[in-house]
């Protein structure tokens, strides 16, 4: 066991464990957008960081580990500027229309979603290859969830893959290829996982359309 | 999105039994999910559990009863839709019962065979044979796990004295050695291939897989033994070999646990892993070497399907498998053990709730005297000691005039038999035909009253899953038109014929809800005596044998004994009989599953996932079919001494060279055309996997 204090809060907890298992545990809530409890985290988003006494940047609490000792700040000034500008950045490059987890973040957080509307957007062509969900890149903000469910965490199919740098870095298929010239087998099991509605069931995205016209 | 309602749920297909959740807008399923943290699933779903519900709303459900037109005028030639009228209920039910009572007055209740139905609840299973046993006084009761894990249920039994899988798939993620044989687990049994998977990958585990195809999952084995169709009990014997060779079997296991093991290593003298390499094809090597990962691992398991049982020598291919289980001590542990994996949603519960010709639910003999007395009296009526027949021997009754009356709940003989010419011949005979079901299937075209019945979504009661889960499903949705839920037509029915046997007493067909045939069905079954619908409700699920309120379920079997006391080793002599491929017919037909698609078909070809996987496909292999002149996507005629289909061929090294597999969902392709009816002779299981065929191009 080791001892951290969380927002000055004095907290036992076992090592090998998160500064985000330290905080759940103790009943404090820290937002998350890329973690999911049946994944590996993958610390990309940074939503979850925190301000960790003698750290010089904010750490994302979902993998670092607890040390003996430890002072986590977990709603430091310094940590909600940079959740607000993660949320801010997200709008202004990704449609967040189907992400009602990030909408009650952007309301809590009093994120700008137009602060950063001149930049580019990141806007992909709806891809519709197979009979059970459509793929909307647009709503898509690289948190992998879905390459995670469909490798290594869950399914074992490898189908999905990130491609790209920087801007251009996007999801698909090993070559691009169609879904079902894929080892993909429409589990779905990554429809499942997506925050954003990226991803969604091709029932679901047509009664949408329909109602939107 | 937001919708109307969310219903937790049992997914209608393959014997994982996920827990699902059906996404419902509209009086519609749009989509499915899965609870995070329900077993035995935890959130994963394959394609026909995420999407393929949607069969439920198909506009061909059956909505009102059916009686056919021309009903009793001379031969019974196969009719569409448009040769049946509609009817109302009391119409249908009367002309039912009518019928039925008039064949038993004239010829007596083995004049019936009865079908029960993998698909439906186990209560609706437990009414049926009751209405079959009760009232019409026969034990002529079977459903398709006849057809499909028989062989499996057999060997077993005669091993072990209980033929249910004896882990748990929860305990999957964590086994160490694994052995998959005759299973394409990826495609059949999608949810556990990824704990399987997930074994191998995360947890470093060993997977051998023993199969004459190279399925998917065979990518992720350390050894793939791909022998010869047919030879599976020479490999598992030269297995069996080694390990004694080697000594590297349990002597405390076998001397405490076991019986007649001295006169069964003498017997394996023949099986050299060099002669059974010239049987099997499989180098002798990777025999030793699979003998000796299984028997030196401290836990291993062994997984198998079709390819097992559904043999001509299937109960000796599972003995064989139990064999090297009891030799190694591979039993009565977390992460040991003897697995069918179960291929319908409720082939489990059917059996368990009596859906066989030789018992009443819980596997009690039906020639058993105390029994007998027992179900007497909770049924009020005198009950028939003599075992019924098998789904095959009531078909060649039918054929034989023997039995003149089916009434079959759910099932669809006429897609899944072997030899379907002669089975359609036999069926032509019939007398009487009732069908209950939701759709108007391949053997409905022979039927005379056809009820339409529920689906998953429009009843409540349990499936009970591949490794012994009781699990709920809940109602969704009212039936469309005027079906109605089949354990209360079925009562309705059973009520009417009895009123015109005179019976005195009535063998009670009173229920009011699931949960009340549940009740009495668990108060005559030891095992089920501490599940109860309202126990299901709180804790999600229940693994039988659980045999009072406090028990916590069965997760894992055999943990201090086995059900016949001491674990059997049979001695078993390599037999051959399959039809051996020949100069015109030089091929070796093997039939089976796809991913996209479930049994029969009757579901999945109405439903969107028709739409990945439309047609049949022949796979060939890539030296085969270029020496005999084949290509990609060419559509070729498949022909047996049986008949013949026209089907498209995919040129694929999943399959051994002289090997081409078809499945078994397309009416277009009606592979069970080829098959050869040839049985095993305890199980009474075709020989699906073997058939000599010849390719023609058209």
């Amino acid at each position: 066991m080791v001892t951290v204090y969380l927002n000055d809060i004095k907290k036992e907890i076992e090592e090998n464990k998160t500064i985000l298992d330290a905080a759940l545990e103790a009943g404090i809530h820290i937002p998350t957008i890329c973690f999911h409890e049946k994944l590996t985290p993958p610390g990309l988003c940074r939503q979850c960081v925190v301000e960790v006494e003698g750290a010089r940047v904010l750490l994302p609490s979902c993998i670092t580990k607890v040390t003996d000792g430890m002072k986590i700040k977990t709603d430091s000034e310094r940590v909600i500027r940079a959740r607000r500008t993660i949320l801010e950045m997200l709008s202004g490059s990704t449609d967040l229309s189907e992400s009602p987890e990030l909408a009650v973040q952007i309301e809590k957080y009093g994120a700008d979603s137009n602060r950063f509307k001149d930049t580019a957007e990141r806007k992909y062509p709806v891809i519709d290859d197979n009979p059970f969900y459509m793929r909307d890149y647009s709503k898509c903000i690289l948190c992998e969830r879905c390459v995670q469910v469909c490798s290594s965490d869950v399914q074992f199919s490898y189908a999905l893959t990130t491609t790209g740098r920087g801007y251009t870095n996007k999801i698909s298929t090993f070559y691009d290829k169609k879904l079902p010239e894929t080892s993909c087998v429409f589990c779905g099991n990554c429809v499942a996982v997506c925050p954003t509605g990226a991803l969604i069931s091709s029932n679901e995205y047509n009664i949408k359309a329909e109602g939107a016209e | 999105m937001k919708f109307d309602r969310i219903v937790k749920t049992t997914c209608p297909y393959c014997g994982v039994g996920c827990q699902i959740e059906l996404n419902i807008k509209d009086d519609k399923i749009i989509s499915a999910g899965a609870p995070e943290n329900a077993a035995p699933n935890f959130g994963r779903l394959c394609a026909k559990g995420r999407f393929g519900t949607d069969f439920t709303h198909h506009h061909s459900r059956l909505k009102m009863p059916l009686i056919r037109k021309n009903i009793d005028s001379g031969l019974r030639e196969p009719v569409g839709l448009e040769g049946f009228r509609e009817a109302s209920w009391d119409e249908a039910l009367d002309l039912a019962a009518d019928r039925i009572s008039e064949t038993y007055k004239k010829s007596g209740g083995d004049a019936f065979g009865t079908f029960c139905c993998a698909k439906a609840t186990n209560e609706d299973n437990y009414i049926f044979q009751k209405f079959a046993r009760s009232t019409l006084k026969t034990n002529n009761v079977d459903h398709c796990a006849r057809l499909c894990h028989s062989a499996s249920v057999a060997g077993l039994q005669k091993a072990l004295g209980s033929s249910a899988m004896s882990n748990s798939i929860a305990e999957m993620k964590d086994l160490e050695v694994f052995i998959v044989t005759g299973s394409n687990t990826t495609e059949t049994h999608p949810v556990i291939s990824t704990f399987l998977r997930e074994a191998v990958v995360k947890n470093g585990a060993k997977l051998i897989v023993i199969d004459p195809r190279k399925t998917e999952i065979t990518n992720f084995a350390v050894l793939h033994l791909q022998h010869r169709p047919g030879t599976d009990v020479a490999l598992f014997q030269a297995m069996a070999n080694i390990i004694i060779e080697e000594k590297l079997y349990n002597i405390d296991f076998i001397d405490s646990r076991t019986e007649n093991f001295e006169i069964y290593s003498k017997s394996l003298g023949e099986f050299t892993p060099e002669w059974v390499e010239t049987i099997t094809g499989v180098p002798s090597n990777d025999i030793k070497e699979a003998a000796r990962i299984y028997a030196n691992a401290n836990s291993a398991a062994v997984y198998w399907g079709m390819g097992i049982s559904q043999s001509v020598h299937g109960t000796d291919n599972t003995m064989s498998i139990a064999n090297i289980a009891l030799l190694c001590g591979h039993l009565g542990k977390p992460g040991t053990g003897l697995n069918p994996l179960r291929g319908q949603n409720n082939v489990q519960g059917c059996s368990d709730t009596g859906g066989l010709p030789a018992y009443y639910p819980g596997y009690q003999s039906v020639a058993d005297n105390d029994i007998k007395i027992k179900f007497e009296s909770k049924w009020k009526t005198s009950l028939n000691d003599k075992p019924g027949l098998t789904t095959l021997e009531m078909s060649d009754a039918a054929g034989s005039g023997l039995i003149t009356d089916f009434i079959i709940l759910g099932e669809n003989p006429l897609m899944s038999e072997p030899d379907l010419n002669a089975a359609r011949h036999h069926f032509s005979k019939l007398k009487n035909v009732i069908m209950i079901d939701i759709f108007f299937n391949e053997s409905a075209e022979y039927a005379d009253i056809i009820f339409p019945a529920a689906s998953f979504a429009e009843k409540a009661g349990t499936f009970t899953n591949s490794d012994r889960r009781v699990q709920l499903i809940q109602q969704a949705f009212d039936t469309p038109g005027e079906a109605q839920v089949d354990w209360e037509l079925i009562q309705e029915l059973a009520l009417r014929v009895e009123s015109r046997l005179d019976r005195k007493e009535s063998s009670g067909f009173e229920f009011s809800s699931a949960s009340e045939i549940w009740e009495e069905m668990a108060e005559l079954v030891p095992p089920f005596q501490g599940i109860s619908h309202s126990r299901l409700e709180k804790e999600g699920g229940v693994h039988w044998p659980c045999p009072d309120v406090n028990h916590p379920g069965t997760p894992y079997l055999f943990a201090d004994t086995f059900p016949r006391g001491k674990g059997l080793f049979n001695i078993l002599e390599l037999r051959l009989e399959s039809e051996q491929p020949s100069k015109e017919y030089p091929y070796i037909l093997s039939t089976g599953r796809v991913l996209y698609h479930w049994h029969g078909g009757t579901m999945t070809r109405r439903s969107v996932l028709d739409k990945i996987y439309p047609k049949a496909l022949a796979e060939i292999n890539p030296e085969a079919a270029e020496k005999d002149g084949f290509k990609n996507g060419e559509t070729v005629t498949v022909s047996s001494l049986r008949g013949s289909v026209s089907v498209e061929l995919k040129v694929t090294d999943r399959s051994p060279k002289g090997v081409i597999f078809i499945s078994m969902h397309f009416s277009e392709t009606l592979v069970n055309e080829l098959t050869n009816d040839l049985r095993d002779p305890v199980a009474k299981i075709p020989d699906f996997k073997i058939s000599a065929v010849k390719i023609t191009s058209q």
